[in-house]
């Protein structure tokens, strides 16, 4: 236990030196920009002097090393400034479309577990057999298409043609959402025993979330297929079956195992790539989150904005790796905590 | 360790060499498979202005009477709200993705590499640190959005789009020669080349880097199609190339605004984006099997 805690302070201690650098990294990238910010978030016909003052506020005419200063103190206290473009607070923002995004990064991350091992582990018990094949047919497919091309077929599908699943935003309209208490509708819905609700808003995920999904979980179910794959031929197993141990009881107890473990290793990249592709997903599904702000922000130069959207992000994803580390290391005592993860 | 130059006995070992890998990744259908599709493709591509049906619907082209048709004997893939054949446009799109992927290789891979040897080769000094843990910061965001984030403070263009994701994506070399080369450091010949007194230069190029081909040319084979996709993703949402010219990535997301009826016009270059990503990663799994680089 005390070695689990010490690995945690010291991937904690990591993540915020990343963070640091991180924070940096976007605010010198986020500065770089030609043209002035100023003037952008003004419009062209504002006057010179408003312009100025503006740029005095914002302290765009000091150094580079004293404007991060300024932004640094007030991300540390919360503040990351006005947006540009719609003059709220870019915190307020982020906690109001955080959720939201949160929500379907989680199913996403849900769907592409466990269809991924399943799928992986079917195709791995039956190698070299006609479901193995189809398996590997669909996960190939399913990495070689992008998410954005995922969420158009499937708006297609089943909006237009089968029309049974909504593809709009959170909620159908009209449907009163539960009392926000996490903010996320599924869980408020549980939790405030909406149960109509609850269905609804899984309706309107589905479709987002495996869009999402599809391509990582296709990663997933090839890493696990070929883990097993290489498993099964390992002496240990063989020694099981010579002493007679039922398969099934071979497959789940001894076998899986260990065969997960660089699908979870590589589960933190898969989830890297939900991440990023929310950006597009969230914008064709018309989905009310964090990525979808993020890329309208993108689109329209919001400075702030964007900094604060892609630390979060970075954040959620920091999160998620150390998450990962500490499955793996529960998976494998061999790995042992106190080692860095071996690079990919 | 002086220079020699090439005798016949040894020209006729790496033939043998290059003949013997060549019967190793033929004898896998699939990887065949992403050859000749790939080399299909680079026809296509290469060739565009000459075997595209119509060459000027590439460009600034209007045409109303035939907007919006359906796939046909005419326009096989259909045309688009401006009447320009979506087919002329698939050619001409996949001619920008291939130019993308190879331009960021070119980019990223001497950049990575040469920063991964430099680090690996000096574990424990500043100058590992400071390189692996810039390499940690640009890692620690998810590739597609520090590309968006670069993309959207510049002016879009297929230029700056090429730069985005390679700032997104030049760490991936660096760690995996990166770990190479650390592990490398300690082994004998690499021990024995600094006992002769060879010159580092020719440690970390000759000695190292030549055990690190394998894997790069592995990862470079597959990262290929990746490329093409965030690139794709960068111009759906407008970051890339800009109208008029032809990008799949663009096309779709101008198809996606006359769903469901008009399906043709985002539907194929979709279906064009998927094949070549489809092809490469045929391809460089092939590749990787062949040079006997590990999984993952």
């Amino acid at each position: 236990m005390g070695r689990t805690i010490k690995f945690i302070a010291k991937r904690l201690a990591f993540s915020v030196f990343v963070l640091v650098g991180l924070s940096i990294l976007i605010f010198v990238i986020a500065r770089v920009m030609p043209g002035n910010p100023a003037r952008m978030a003004l419009g062209a016909r504002a006057p010179e002097w408003v312009v100025e003052r503006l740029r005095e506020e914002m302290h765009l005419n000091e150094p580079l090393y004293v404007q991060y200063y300024y932004w640094a103190k007030g991300a540390l206290h919360g503040n990351f400034g006005i947006s540009l473009v719609t003059r709220r607070s870019v915190a307020n923002d982020i906690k109001a479309f955080f959720p939201a995004s949160l929500e379907l990064a989680l199913y996403a991350g849900i769907f592409m577990g466990i269809i991924g091992i399943v799928l992986g582990t079917i195709s791995g018990w039956y190698a070299n057999t006609w479901v193995d094949n189809l398996v590997r047919i669909i996960s190939y497919m399913g990495i070689v298409t992008p998410s954005f091309v995922f969420a158009i077929f499937f708006v297609l599908i089943f909006s237009y043609v089968l029309e049974i699943l909504p593809t709009i935003g959170r909620l159908t309209p009209g449907v009163v959402p539960p009392p926000s208490v996490t903010g996320v509708i599924t869980f408020d819905a549980l939790i405030t025993g909406r149960f109509d609700v609850f269905f609804d808003a899984l309706k309107h995920l589905l479709l987002p979330a495996i869009s999402l999904a599809m391509g990582p979980l296709s990663q997933e179910a090839r890493i696990t297929r070929a883990s097993l794959v290489d498993n099964v031929q390992k002496d240990y197993i063989a020694s099981e079956r010579s002493c007679g141990i039922p398969e099934r009881t071979i497959m789940f107890k001894y076998l899986l195992k260990p065969s997960l473990i660089p699908t979870i290793t590589i589960y933190g990249l898969d989830f890297a790539s939900i991440l990023g592709n929310a950006f597009l997903v969230e914008l064709i599904f018309n989905w009310p989150g964090l990525s979808r702000y993020g890329m309208n922000a993108m689109l329209q130069k919001d400075l702030n904005a964007i900094t604060a959207v892609v630390l979060v992000l970075g954040l959620v994803f920091i999160i998620a790796n150390i998450v990962v580390d500490l499955t793996v290391g529960y998976l494998d005592p061999r790995i042992g905590l106190g080692t860095e993860r071996s690079s990919e | 360790m002086q220079k020699k130059s090439l005798t016949q006995e040894e020209l006729s070992r790496r033939w043998e060499n290059i003949r013997r890998n060549w019967y190793k990744f033929s004898r896998n259908p699939l990887s065949i498979t992403g050859l000749v599709m790939i080399c299909i493709i680079l026809f296509f591509t290469i060739f565009a202005p000459f075997v595209s049906p119509y060459p000027e619907s590439a460009g600034k082209f209007i045409n109303f009477y035939e907007a919006s048709q359906p796939p046909s004997l005419n326009h096989l893939c259909g045309t688009d709200a401006f009447g320009r054949d979506i087919l002329t446009r698939i050619f001409f799109g996949c001619r920008y993705s291939l130019i993308m992927g190879v331009t960021v290789l070119l980019l990223i891979v001497p950049v990575g590499v040469v920063l991964g040897l430099i680090a690996g080769y000096h574990r424990g000094s500043w100058l590992e640190i400071v390189i692996m843990r810039i390499t940690d910061i640009f890692i620690a965001v998810p590739p597609l959005i520090l590309a968006l984030a670069v993309c959207s403070v510049l002016t879009p263009s297929i230029f700056n789009a090429m730069l985005a994701i390679s700032i997104a994506w030049w760490p991936w070399y660096t760690r995996l020669v990166y770990g190479i080369a650390s592990s490398l450091k300690e082994e004998f010949f690499v021990k024995s080349a600094e006992v002769t007194g060879a010159n580092k230069m020719y440690i970390l190029f000759r000695e190292i880097l030549l055990n690190c081909i394998s894997p790069i040319l592995t990862k470079m084979s597959l990262d290929m199609g990746w490329i093409i996709l965030i690139g794709s993703s960068l111009s759906f949402v407008g970051l890339g190339a800009q109208p008029p010219t032809p990008d799949l990535g663009s096309m779709v997301a101008d198809g996606s605004k006359y769903l469901p009826d008009q399906w043709w016009i985002s539907v194929f270059p979709a279906f064009a984006i998927m094949l070549i990503v489809l092809s490469f990663n045929l391809f460089g799994d092939g590749i990787r099997d062949t040079l006997g680089v590990e999984r993952g």
